[in-house]
């Protein structure tokens, strides 16, 4: 997307000259994203304890022990906050600016989005000698966000609540809402779990790739990113606008 | 033989029930049905009043191990049922004729009392060439089973090949064997799963439809909720050693022993559905798990395709004929990407570090700098 912030095309900067910052993240967002992190990594370590427990073997009572128990709960309770922390930022979808709804939808409708996206592919691909001006993400990061982060979430989600479900048992909440059409369209429990298991894998991927990207893009790029989910500011290194070059 | 239109009670009474033993019984049925003591009366009544429910019990695709459980209940004993509750009219296995004479009743009965019948179906069809992997009697079972089926009050899904496919329906299942309610749609049918199901829940819910007339209350998968409404683990007596984190590592270990939990030896009861850890097997002996074996989830759909069983992670198909947990597949995905990042990563700051010296400022500070790296 060549995000302009003014209408008309300023002249050639010289260095000094930079374009003001933008507010693009407000508060929720930027809490959000930080609830986020911290409950996708206590969900990633309590699953894997979950999957495989590593510990030997605990000897004693099992009335003085509760480990496997305390592990579990954990799971469930970030696993709350993070479906909680998706309602909310969902909300703020709707009620936010349009580039906090890049996530949900990104403007795949719009032909500058895809020529937006090309650039941005051939810039990774170092064929390009610097980013458009993003304002919130760039195309790529778009698809990447939607099709990994978003629906990578709620899929874990869907999948560890109908999981939970059939822990609370028949009537519940969760086994009602979840459960009851989740498993059989998996086909049973132990598939589930595995697919729960893919999905944790597939958040772990995007992970990876975001965090290295967005020091990267930090470096590299013509505006903050890093500092930009903290003050929810994003500021430009430099006023120029976007050249369509090498295309 | 076609059923005759005589009551239970008549019947129990004819060979040899004592008034006293008759009453003893219908308590012991609501006892075993979980019903309240006041149910006892309501069930000696129905048995009094209401005529024996002629059942059909058709054999497709199986291993007859659901004739082999029902025939070992304890509550009621299954000679109770088949002599004195329900009017067993065919059942190729149990019956004395056979031939022409046995496979006519499977026509007598529809006509004779249509819509009023139990199907009970163990086993099931196989659909790939017109049926012909299972012929009874003759004729592609699948076709007898939809005739028998279209007058039928209920249709019973005996076990996991009735209710599920089971085995014969394992990838690449050859045959399409395939599950009962995908071939019979019009009819309302109770699923009873297990490989083979247990014996007392089996004949429970004979006698919860013989009683009341109607099927239990059923899941959204068409599995009687009184059985099927709780998970094994929900129930299993060496819960308390999973949510300690006591797991046997090894089958001869001290935890093995000491009874701990067989989670990390593939135990399945977390994700099955099955009255196996409080109804227990063999008139409440023992079941799997407090012989020390982990549950193998043989009342799940697809449990046949998730083996190996003492693995508490199932492999997945990864493709090339390559069999992996989430955790290798997962693993080396994560391990390609992060290659792919450190070769991005070392390829960027290349550029950045020529860019700077091209510009000898910043790479990305002139619009007039060098092109491309
Ligand atoms: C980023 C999100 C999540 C990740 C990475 C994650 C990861 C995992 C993993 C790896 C397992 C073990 C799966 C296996 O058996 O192989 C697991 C189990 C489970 N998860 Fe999650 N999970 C996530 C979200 C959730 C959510 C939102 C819930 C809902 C409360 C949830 C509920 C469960 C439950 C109930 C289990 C099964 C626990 C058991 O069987 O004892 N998970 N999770
Ligand atoms: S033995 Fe199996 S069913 Fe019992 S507590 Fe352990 S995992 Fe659950």
């Amino acid at each position: 997307m060549s995000a302009h912030i003014s209408a008309s095309n300023p002249p050639r900067a010289t260095h000094a000259r930079v374009s003001a910052p933008v507010y693009v993240y407000h508060l929720p967002v930027r809490i959000w994203h930080w609830v986020t992190v911290f409950s996708i990594a206590t969900l990633s370590v309590t699953g894997f304890l979950i999957a495989d427990p590593p510990w030997p073997v605990l000897l004693g009572q099992p009335s003085n022990l509760f480990l496997m128990g305390d592990i579990r709960v954990t799971h469930f309770i970030a696993g709350d906050v993070l479906a909680v922390a998706l309602l909310v930022r969902m909300y703020w979808a709707v009620v936010g600016s349009r580039y906090e709804r890049e996530i949900f939808m990104p403007a795949v409708w719009r032909g500058s989005w895809w020529r937006g996206l090309f650039r941005t592919i051939r810039w990774y691909f170092f064929l390009e000698r610097e980013t458009a001006r993003e304002i919130g993400h760039n195309p790529l990061e778009q698809i990447a966000m939607f099709a990994m982060f978003t629906l990578g979430v709620l899929f874990e989600i869907v999948t560890g609540f109908a999981l939970y479900g059939q822990g609370t048992g028949y009537g519940t909440w969760a086994y009602q809402l979840f459960t009851s059409w989740v498993v059989p369209l998996f086909g049973n429990g132990q598939i589930l779990h595995t697919w729960h298991h893919l999905g944790m894998w597939y958040l772990i991927v995007f992970s990876m790739v975001h965090v290295y990207m967005t020091i990267r893009e930090d470096i590299m790029a013509r505006y903050s990113v890093m500092s930009t989910m903290v003050s929810g500011w994003r500021f430009f290194k430099d006023d120029r606008d976007d050249e369509e070059e090498g295309v | 033989m076609p059923a005759e239109t005589h009551t239970f009670y008549e019947v129990m009474r004819a060979q040899g029930t004592s008034r006293r033993s008759f009453l003893k019984f219908c308590s012991l049925t609501a006892a075993a049905l979980g019903l309240e003591p006041f149910y006892a009366a309501r069930i000696a009544e129905a048995m009094e009043t209401k005529p024996r429910i002629p059942v059909l019990w058709m054999h497709g695709l199986e291993c007859t191990c659901c004739s082999e459980s029902f025939i070992r209940s304890g509550h009621p004993l299954a000679k109770d049922v088949i002599l004195k509750m329900i009017s067993l009219d065919y059942d190729d296995t149990l019956m004395a004729s056979a031939g022409y004479q046995a496979e006519a009743i499977l026509d007598e009965i529809p006509k004779k009392y249509p819509g009023q019948y139990i199907l009970a179906v163990e086993g099931n069809p196989p659909l790939n060439e017109d049926g012909m992997f299972c012929i009874v009697g003759g004729r592609p079972f699948v076709n007898k089973l939809k005739e028998v089926a279209s007058n039928a009050m209920a249709v019973i899904a005996w076990g996991a090949c009735a209710s599920w496919g089971c085995v014969q329906s394992a990838r690449p299942n050859p045959t399409a064997a395939t599950p009962i309610d995908k071939v019979i749609t019009d009819k309302p049918i109770i699923k009873v799963p297990g490989c083979p199901p247990i014996a007392e829940v089996m004949t429970g819910v004979i006698t919860y439809v013989v009683t009341f007339g109607r099927l239990p209350e059923l899941d959204a998968r068409g599995r009687p909720l009184m059985f099927y409404g709780q998970r094994i683990h929900d129930k299993c007596y060496r819960r308390p050693h999973f949510d300690a984190g006591q797991f046997v590592e090894a089958w001869d270990d001290q935890g093995a022993r000491e009874g701990y939990c067989l989670y990390k030896m593939g135990c399945r009861g977390p994700t099955t559905y099955n009255a196996c850890s409080t109804t227990r097997w063999n008139g409440g002996v023992s079941f799997p798990i407090q012989a020390g074996h982990g549950c193998i989830g043989c009342s799940e759909e697809y449990f046949w395709d998730n083996g190996p069983f003492y693995q508490r992670l199932s492999p997945i198909a990864a493709g090339f004929g390559v069999e992996a947990t989430a955790d290798e597949v997962g693993g080396a995905v994560a391990a390609v990407a992060g290659a792919g990042v450190v070769a991005h990563a070392a390829g960027s700051i290349v550029k950045h570090v020529y860019g700077k010296k091209r510009s000898g400022t910043n790479a990305r500070s002139g619009p007039d700098e060098g092109d491309r790296p």
